[in-house]
């Protein structure tokens, strides 16, 4: 009786974080443009309208831009880092994750007006290279966290084997370590795009006059006219932040080394 | 080796190899290679510009000219600190950052205790997928989510009116604030909890029940000690993100966060001295809770 109490409630809070979600979902086949509850009459055309509109059309070029250049610093830098910290010893060593990790702990409005303060200080003007180097910012300790966790379980032994076998250092990267170290390079990038690609809080600081996805979704949310719109970019913004996510985290448990699968 | 007079010299190695060979053997080259970029980029541009930050709220706005003057005075902080304005805004945030936090470990508990305890291997993986995945995607999109539901005529109106309750709305009130960055941040809590509750060993419960604890004075002595470095972990994540916020106070609700301020300050009145001296509140209430937490034994459970 008790364990069923207990199921119960747990799945309540599953529907509580999905309900919300849902919502959006339905609001975006509204035919209505007033989101008045019960939504009495279905269409799909807001979706055609949504992608037919050029300040969608751009904000979405501009924000899968920002998500592979940052995602594309992130594997290099978090990788840099992840072999540093896992092969050598160094001064410094042990505060790496603390600095990596901080600009995921300090609220975001710190670290936005702190780019924010040194863009206009070398008085460089927002680009979306601007935007990238922000969200590339934040996003290193995902890449990062997957390369150290996948180096640590995995043994040195076989590159070893593959210097004494002739091998110089860079072929031993291409072909040994980097097959190993392949799958959590992946899970890693993924994240960091789903996380740049609705970032909003360092975007404003960083992006000038610019329109991310999420920050086009912010200044047109409360125009009455724009809520059909709003809301199917927000089902867009959802599935393409989510589905990254989805993979990384198969792919995170499916390679998975010793004990993570019985 | 044994036999030197038989072995043939080794083919001379070419240039990339000679050189790869060479890092190979010293170390501070791999090191070099290895740190300049991400040493660059965190050490010298973040960190740089973290530390303008904090000079920055040592300057002052010229009422005059409206100018930064780079002068060095405590003045911003003095007015953070006795402006009865600042202080309501600093208190408010502070307290819905507590509110929250409380309010996510009573829905974060039953969940994780059933994923850690009770679910099969199959149920608890799809379960985790499900808490992860509102964890790293859509904070935005989430929060509109919650001003739709909220506002005048929609989904919680709706509820409300059917079960005879009107003229009832959260729609802009602190309430309101409450309950969305309590949706927000709960799978934050959920998964520490999780992963706190599935390390304590079922030989422990066991023997709480030979020795006759019941199942609540089993979870009250028991489970509850050993989860709470779990709980303080998840806790460092829902007050921190809660404390730093600024788009859900201006979505949802009527109030200001510090978030806000700082905002405001930052960008429209072009004070950015006194938003930087108005962000270090935050960072200082969350540096206080960091020391606590790691007294609680926190770290050691992220």
């Amino acid at each position: 009786m008790r364990g069923r109490g207990l199921a119960v409630a747990a799945g309540a809070v599953i529907v509580f974080l999905y309900l919300p979600i849902a919502v959006i979902f339905l609001y975006s086949f509204n035919a209505d443009r007033a989101q008045t509850w019960p939504i009495e009459h279905f269409t799909t055309h807001w979706f055609g309208d949504a992608l037919a509109n050029a300040g969608v059309r751009d904000a979405l070029g501009l924000s899968l831009q920002a998500a592979i250049g940052a995602t594309g610093i992130a594997l290099v830098l978090g990788s840099l880092a992840a072999f540093a910290v896992h092969r050598l010893r160094f001064f410094g060593r042990e505060a790496v994750s603390f600095v990596l990790v901080l600009p995921l702990a300090l609220p975001g409005i710190v670290t936005g007006m702190a780019l924010n303060a040194s863009i206009n200080t070398a008085g460089i003007g927002f680009t979306t290279w601007t935007i990238i180097a922000g969200h590339a910012t934040f996003c290193v300790v995902t890449v990062y966290n997957n390369v150290i966790a996948r180096l640590r379980r995995s043994s040195r032994s076989i590159e070893e084997a593959s210097m004494d076998l002739g091998a110089d250092t860079w072929q031993t990267f291409r072909y040994v370590t980097l097959p190993v170290i392949g799958t959590a390079l992946l899970a890693g990038g993924l994240l960091a795009f789903a996380l740049s690609f609705d970032e909003v809080i360092v975007t404003t600081f960083t992006a000038g006059n610019q329109q991310t996805l999420p920050i086009w979704i912010l200044s047109n949310l409360r125009l009455p006219n724009q809520r059909p719109i709003v809301n199917v970019v927000a089902v867009l913004v959802i599935l393409l932040s989510t589905i990254p996510v989805y993979l990384a985290q198969r792919l995170a448990s499916d390679s998975g080394g010793p004990g993570s699968r019985s | 080796m044994t036999s030197p007079a038989i072995a043939a010299a080794p083919p001379r190695p070419g240039p990339r190899r000679r050189l790869l060979g060479f890092a190979h053997r010293h170390r501070s080259i791999q090191l070099l290679f290895l740190l300049t970029p991400p040493v660059g980029w965190f050490g010298v541009v973040y960190l740089g510009s973290l530390a303008v930050l904090f000079v920055a709220a040592f300057w002052y706005l010229d009422p005059l000219t409206s100018a930064v003057r780079h002068d060095l005075t405590l003045r911003n902080f003095q007015q953070v600190l006795t402006n009865p304005v600042y202080r309501t805004i600093a208190v408010r945030t502070v307290v819905i950052a507590a509110l929250v936090t409380a309010t996510d470990i009573l829905l974060a508990f039953p969940l994780a205790y059933f994923m850690a305890r009770r679910a099969s291997r199959r149920t608890q993986g799809l379960l985790v997928m499900l808490v992860l995945l509102p964890l790293w995607s859509s904070y935005l999109v989430r929060v509109y989510a919650w001003r739709v539901i909220l506002s005048p005529g929609g989904p919680l109106d709706w509820l409300l009116g059917s079960v005879g309750v009107h003229g009832f709305s959260l729609y802009l009130t602190d309430a309101a604030m409450w309950v969305v960055f309590s949706y927000i941040w709960l799978p934050y809590m959920v998964l520490p909890i999780f992963a706190g509750l599935e390390r304590i060993p079922s030989s422990l419960l066991d023997a709480s029940a030979d020795l006759g604890g019941r199942g609540a004075t089993t979870f009250r002595r028991v489970v509850l000690p050993l989860a709470l470095p779990a709980v303080v972990a998840g806790s460092i994540f829902t007050f921190s993100l809660t404390l730093g916020d600024y788009i859900t106070p201006a979505l949802v609700s009527n109030s200001q966060f510090i978030g806000n301020v700082v905002y405001d300050n930052q960008g429209v009145a072009g004070n950015l001295p006194f938003a930087a001296a108005f962000a270090t509140v935050p960072v200082i209430v969350m540096a206080i809770y960091l020391l606590v937490a790691r007294r609680l034994g926190a770290f050691d459970a992220l």
